[in-house]
């Protein structure tokens, strides 16, 4: 336990070999991890409980820590060695209740730099249980705290009041803790401008700048020299030979190749299993996915991202929100999934309620940002700035009428700002490859099912069945074709299989961007619909959802009249 | 001078002498540190009474504007 962003996930993981997203933020971790640790020839279990600042509950996740904190045995206290005072807070409350308690003094690496000296013998003594200095990123001194849990003791001080205990807190401090003066660094300074108005904001805008370039040109990169020359040169001539072999097995071939297009397999149109359905989660998907969440993680482990906050809490106080909130949506654009587990770093309610509403509706995620830039891109960028700029349009008109629907307000930011760190490139990259290894097991087996659910609906001709009903809307409302209607049905499973549906419709731009926005806000695809579910409760979900068909119908019928 | 952390200017401190608000918030604020009796420093604020930063030993905090006129310090 401790307080947040001192690195408990990173200790953790150094621990157990169990591997968790760390960030330089607070509230990276929202719910617990379990791992196993053998000490001498026992397996004792080690959980990761997401931050907090004191034992009183102000927030979903810390109510999670205290519970978990009544249950454990051992207490492991992470303490931010370079942010002593603030952190023995927490310790001395945690002391108070009497359990075994190893304190761990992380971040020791940067306490030279920082002019910061701890007395390490002196502290031990004060507060009566072992301390041992770490560096999680690097695995220093992490055998040594394995090899001192079982000193564990309950500690040597109590206090009666607030005001003793921080009393008692500056003794210690006072003592065991020395100060050398120390010039501001670059990352100081970069700190500063990047939260002062007059620099920090053209700062953000060339931030969000190289964001979108950056995984713009890793994307196209992967997919132009990598990806296509693959599946082109290699798998289409097995794929073409399978096809040849099952030409006779109509059903078979219909739903393992698809339809040959002039005689041939297209990867994007012949839509069988082997085919379209390996092609679009791989050679489409993949490589932004993994841009993505390269660059994201790169601001998450820098401290980039509560600056961003900040400077964005005016604008996220006209949908209901604060600035922190920026943070779920952000992780939203790569996967909804993760963004609607993150909305619990909010505090309340009615702001978990708004922003999950926001994400599902009017945040495409990565796989389906990579579809539409795909299909919609070929007509050039302005034509996607149509796509995302309703998209965000959305966004904000409706988060400004929920926000002045719902009773309450938004309320205010109060969050660490934690210093810039350069990451650490070893982890950087297992957070990269755990998120792109979770896409590929979350999103793959569902594109493949998708695929196969589309060509079952077709050979049995359901879709015409279905698009038969549903022909006023699609057609009349939406101005789309009716054949649009296969693709508004598997958006509730997959969105890039959605979006990859459009293709072989040979619809106009205007008929794109509609298809493309609608796919977007009617409904979020099953995973977030299951999570959203778990998160908001069934009553706000079907107000959520009620929500969502409403705001789809008006979207569409609007667009249709005025593009 | 008795003044709020808003009417201070980025890199002026001031002594924390009263937090005006309830008790949910004083704890609030004393679990990052901010209380009575403690030196903050200004870092920065933003355009349309926007968050204010202020540092606190070792911590930098974003507080929200109206929390932060809340938060009244005697200038140094």
């Amino acid at each position: 336990m401790g307080n947040p962003n001192v690195g408990k996930s990173a200790i953790f993981s150094r621990l157990t070999g169990v591997h968790v997203i760390t960030s330089n933020y607070p509230g990276t971790t929202i719910e617990y991890t379990k791992g196993y640790i053998k000490l001498r020839d026992e397996k004792a279990e080690i959980i990761d409980v997401p931050g907090v600042y004191s034992l009183s509950a102000l927030s979903k996740a810390e109510e999670i820590a205290l519970r978990m904190f009544e249950d454990g045995d051992v207490i492991i206290n992470i303490v931010d060695s370079t942010n002593l005072e603030r952190n023995l807070n927490l310790t001395l409350q945690l002391l108070k209740k009497k359990k075994p308690i190893v304190v761990v003094l992380n971040f020791w690496d940067e306490t030279k730099h920082r002019g910061v000296n701890i007395d390490v013998k002196e502290l031990e003594n004060f507060l009566g249980v072992p301390v041992v200095p770490t560096c999680g990123i690097t695995g220093e001194g992490i055998k040594e705290l394995v090899d001192r849990l079982d000193e564990a003791k309950e500690g040597s001080i109590f206090y009666e009041t607030d005001e003793d205990r921080w009393s008692i807190i500056g003794r210690i401090v006072g003592k065991v803790q020395r100060l050398t003066h120390r010039h501001h660094t670059f990352l100081d300074r970069l700190g500063e401008f990047s939260v002062k108005p007059l620099t920090g904001i053209p700062i953000s805008i060339i931030v969000i700048y190289l964001t979108f370039k950056i995984i713009r040109f890793i994307g196209e990169t992967l997919i132009g020299y990598i990806f296509e020359p693959l599946f082109d040169k290699l798998w289409l001539p097995v794929v073409s030979k399978i096809s040849e072999i099952l030409l006779p097995y109509k059903f078979l071939h219909e739903i393992l190749i698809g339809t040959l297009i002039d005689g041939k397999i297209d990867f994007g149109l012949s839509f069988g299993i082997l085919t379209t359905g390996l092609f679009v989660p791989v050679a489409m998907v993949l490589p932004y996915v993994f841009a993505f969440y390269l660059v994201l993680s790169f601001l998450e482990d820098s401290g980039y991202l509560p600056r961003l906050a900040v400077l964005f809490d005016r604008v996220m106080h006209l949908v209901g929100l604060h600035g922190v909130s920026i943070i779920p949506m952000l992780l939203g654009l790569g996967c909804n999934v993760p963004g609607a587990l993150a909305t619990r770093i909010m505090e309340n309610r009615r702001e978990r309620f708004i922003s999950a509403i926001l994400l599902a509706i009017s945040v495409p995620c990565m796989a389906q940002i990579a579809m539409i830039v795909g299909l919609v891109g070929r007509y050039g960028s302005s034509a996607l700035f149509y796509v995302f700029g309703i998209l965000f349009l959305i966004w904000l008109v409706l988060g400004i009428i929920l926000n002045k629907i719902l009773k309450g307000e938004a309320p205010e930011i109060f969050v660490e700002i934690p210093p810039y760190r350069i990451p650490y490139f070893v982890s950087l990259f297992k957070k990269v490859w755990m998120r792109v290894k979770w896409f590929l097991n979350e999103a793959v087996p569902f594109v493949l099912l998708g695929v196969f659910i589309i060509n079952i609906l077709y050979t049995f001709r359901i879709i015409d069945f279905v698009g038969k009903f549903t022909e006023p809307i699609v057609t009349k409302l939406f101005g789309l074709p009716s054949e649009a209607v296969s693709a508004l049905m598997i958006g509730f499973l997959r969105k890039d299989v959605a979006v990859g549906m459009l293709a072989p419709l040979n619809l106009n731009l205007k008929q794109l961007i509609i298809a493309s926005v609608i796919l977007a806000i009617y409904f979020p695809c099953a995973a977030t619909f299951a999570v959203l579910i778990k998160e908001l409760g069934i009553k706000d979900m079907l107000e959520a959802t009620f929500i969502m068909i409403i705001t789809a119908f008006f979207v569409g019928g609007v667009l249709n009249l005025l593009l | 001078m008795i003044v709020d952390i808003t009417q201070l200017q980025p890199g002026e401190k001031g002594m924390v002498v009263d937090i005006q608000g309830g008790w949910g918030l004083i704890r609030k604020l004393d679990a990052l540190g901010i209380r009575r009796g403690v030196k903050i420093m200004k870092i920065s604020s933003q355009f349309l009474r926007g968050p204010v930063i202020i540092q606190v030993g070792g911590t930098q905090v974003a507080i929200g504007f109206g929390m932060a006129k809340r938060i009244i310090v005697d200038k140094i």
